[in-house]
């Protein structure tokens, strides 16, 4: 029963993973920009959050009305001017920027801050409690709820990219900018938005770790980042959906890991994440490479 | 290389002679002696505590030259060089167990890591650019979980080498020095003569338009693994380094994230793609970290900030900076064209005359 519940847990946390991975994903597939400050910046999110609850005191599960919009600013001001500025020299340009913002962000967290660990506690007992299948099998209903939110997220992304003007625009752009920009699509704008969807998904991200777990600045780099990307490769480059899907895998892997030795936890989910690059490097749900 | 390039050019116009830098640069090679030598007499000079920081120096330096290698010359932006920092100071702390003689150990140890690196570089050359730096970082992180399930090795919290030199701790200190010394002279030696070799030529082609360089026959594959397999040699040098510097080994500290941090840093202000920015960068770098030392964080907050400044504003970094002025190359790895006084006057006549693709060409295959 202990494994029934382990790949439990694991599908469940799949959905934290999905949020983690699919801003990565929008952003790599649009603008071709892998962004290395990706976790710093949903650690970010998840301060933002424990400073908007400390001065308005709205609660936990509404801090995001708040938080979302303004990390959407934020990513919409960083693509239109440091991401931007890099994208027009080179590749290259856009990793070492983006790998720079992470180390400032981690250090300036940890200068302004402090090393302790954060988290978004929940008082409300809907979400610390669990549905009781048996003795041994609950699910917690705070997983249940961040699991539906990913797939909320999810599917609102794909109705926003195929149904509405501006997600056609940023396919549009995507697939062949120049074309895009002949049509009169201004392509900056376009990647504005994009990075203003992609960092309100990480804000999302970072409450939700926040609720699920407790965050501290190296957070970013150590847990969100590698896990995103993980997520990302197993799933397959540039799948929406595929998000989840390594997500789950990873989550499962991760658990299951955790059954056999508690501290085997992170390694199992790598070892799967290296089985999955040499066996199918294009991902589990991916028709062709992508890479 | 260089004389079927003296050929093509003579025949078009006389006193043209192709060279590796615009000016005579046998001065350099003195200097370079020189410096080596000085630097070599410091522990005679200086007080430990400056040959203690100078170590630290030369494995920021030693790292920084290996990473713009892959990134400057070859493509290849790796953010889990800490990977091999943290081998080769286990592969050191592993020998050390086992009775070797750490100062032994260390080339061994360097060795191993360029011998992990070949089945990592297959794992990872499966994902480009941005993908690749993110899948090296978590493979530097896998290599850590796995090295901390050994007891033997000191588990997740490390541990000292058992066998230490029995030595005064001047003595060891000097010998570290030296030691240190050594491993940076061989890691500029070897980058530099790699660059100015076959190696060099096939980079640049990949680097200028790599589908051109894979259609005139240059092996872009191997080329890159050959020097993913260089910089972790290189890196685990360094790590070795660094684990004879401490005496100690810890997962956290030698598997840090930070070390990538400080020699991508350091490359990108010194100037990527060129052999003295690494230098320069690195003096840079060990200015902030000794001022700032006091102020926590903050050195990598500022490193960090001027990165990004550098790479945005002055592509070509402080060397860039100052080569625009003063033309000079210590490490010349490219080709110029030398003019004697007759040829420069046609040539500048012929320019005029056609103005165009004529008049670049007095520059090749640099910069």
């Amino acid at each position: 029963m202990a494994w029934v519940s382990a790949v439990i847990q694991g599908i469940l946390t799949g959905g934290l993973y999905a949020l983690f991975a699919c801003g990565l994903s929008l952003m790599f597939g649009v603008m071709k920009v892998v962004n290395l400050a990706h976790g710093d910046l949903a650690v970010v999110g998840g301060y933002v959050a424990v400073g908007v609850i400390t001065v308005t005191h709205v609660p936990v599960l509404l801090s995001f009305l708040i938080v979302v919009p303004l990390m959407a600013i934020l990513g919409y001001v960083l693509q239109r001017t440091v991401i931007q500025a890099a994208l027009n020299r080179s590749i290259l340009t856009t990793l070492l920027v983006t790998f720079g913002l992470s180390v400032v962000i981690e250090n300036g967290l940890l200068q302004f801050i402090n090393a302790d660990s954060h988290s978004l506690g929940v008082g409300n007992s809907i979400v610390t409690g669990s549905f009781k299948i048996s003795s041994q099998l609950q699910i917690g209903y705070l997983l249940l709820l961040i699991f539906a939110v990913a797939v909320v997220v999810l599917l609102g992304l794909q109705y926003f990219l195929t149904g509405s003007k501006y997600g056609r625009m940023i396919r549009a752009v995507a697939d062949d900018q120049e074309a895009a920009q002949l049509s009169g699509i201004d392509y900056r704008h376009v990647f504005g938005i994009a990075a203003a969807i992609a960092f309100a998904t990480v804000a999302l991200a970072g409450i939700a770790y926040g609720m699920y777990s407790q965050f501290s600045p190296t957070t970013g780099t150590d847990t969100i980042l590698l896990f995103a990307f993980a997520a990302v490769v197993i799933g397959g480059l540039g799948s929406l959906w595929g998000t989840l899907v390594g997500g789950i895998v990873l989550g499962v892997a991760q658990q299951i890991g955790a059954q056999i030795n508690a501290s085997d936890q992170l390694l199992a989910g790598y070892i799967v994440f290296l089985v999955v690059l040499v066996l199918r490097p294009q991902g589990l749900t991916a028709r062709r490479a992508q890479t | 290389m260089s004389s079927v390039s003296e050929t093509t050019v003579r025949s078009e116009i006389k006193g043209f002679r192709v060279a590796r830098s615009r000016r005579n640069v046998a001065w350099t090679g003195l200097g370079a002696l020189i410096v080596v030598v000085v630097l070599a007499l410091f522990p005679y000079i200086v007080y430990s505590g400056t040959t203690n920081l100078m170590v630290q120096g030369f494995i920021v330096l030693t790292l920084a030259s290996m990473w713009n290698l892959m990134a400057g010359y070859a493509g290849l932006v790796s953010v889990g060089q800490q990977g091999f920092v943290g081998l080769g100071a286990y592969f050191v702390l592993l020998l050390n167990i086992h009775n070797l003689s750490m100062f032994t150990a260390l080339p061994i140890a360097a060795i191993g890591c360029g011998v992990a690196a070949v089945p990592l570089w297959w794992l990872v050359s499966r994902l480009r650019s941005g993908y690749f730096a993110i899948a090296t970082w978590v493979l530097a992180t896998t290599v850590m979980l796995v090295i901390e399930k050994f007891p033997s090795l000191g588990s997740g919290t490390g541990m000292s080498l058992p066998h230490t030199p029995n030595l005064s701790s001047t003595l060891l200190e000097a010998d570290t020095y030296w030691i240190g010394l050594a491993v940076t002279v061989l890691a500029l030696a070897s980058v530099y003569l790699l660059l100015r070799g076959r190696l060099g030529l096939a980079l640049t082609a990949i680097r200028d338009d790599e589908v051109a360089a894979r259609s005139s026959g240059v092996r872009v594959g191997s080329a890159r693994m050959l020097v993913f397999v260089i910089a972790g040699v290189g890196c685990g040098a360094a790590g070795a380094l660094l684990a004879v510097s401490q005496l100690i080994v810890q997962p956290s500290a030698v598997f840090s994230v930070q070390w990538t941090a400080e020699m991508a840093f350091a490359v990108v202000i010194g100037g990527i793609g060129t052999i003295e920015g690494p230098i320069l960068g690195t003096i840079v770098y060990m200015v902030l970290q000794q001022t700032l030392a006091s102020y926590n964080a903050w050195y990598l907050i500022i490193l960090g900030l001027v990165a990004i400044l550098v790479v945005l504003v002055a592509r070509r970094g402080l060397w860039g900076l100052a080569d625009d002025y003063l033309h000079v190359r210590l490490f010349p790895v490219g080709y110029w064209l030398r003019t004697s006084e007759r040829a420069a006057r046609l040539a500048s006549r012929r320019a005029a005359a056609s103005p165009g693709p004529r008049s670049e060409a007095t520059r090749e295959g640099d910069g």
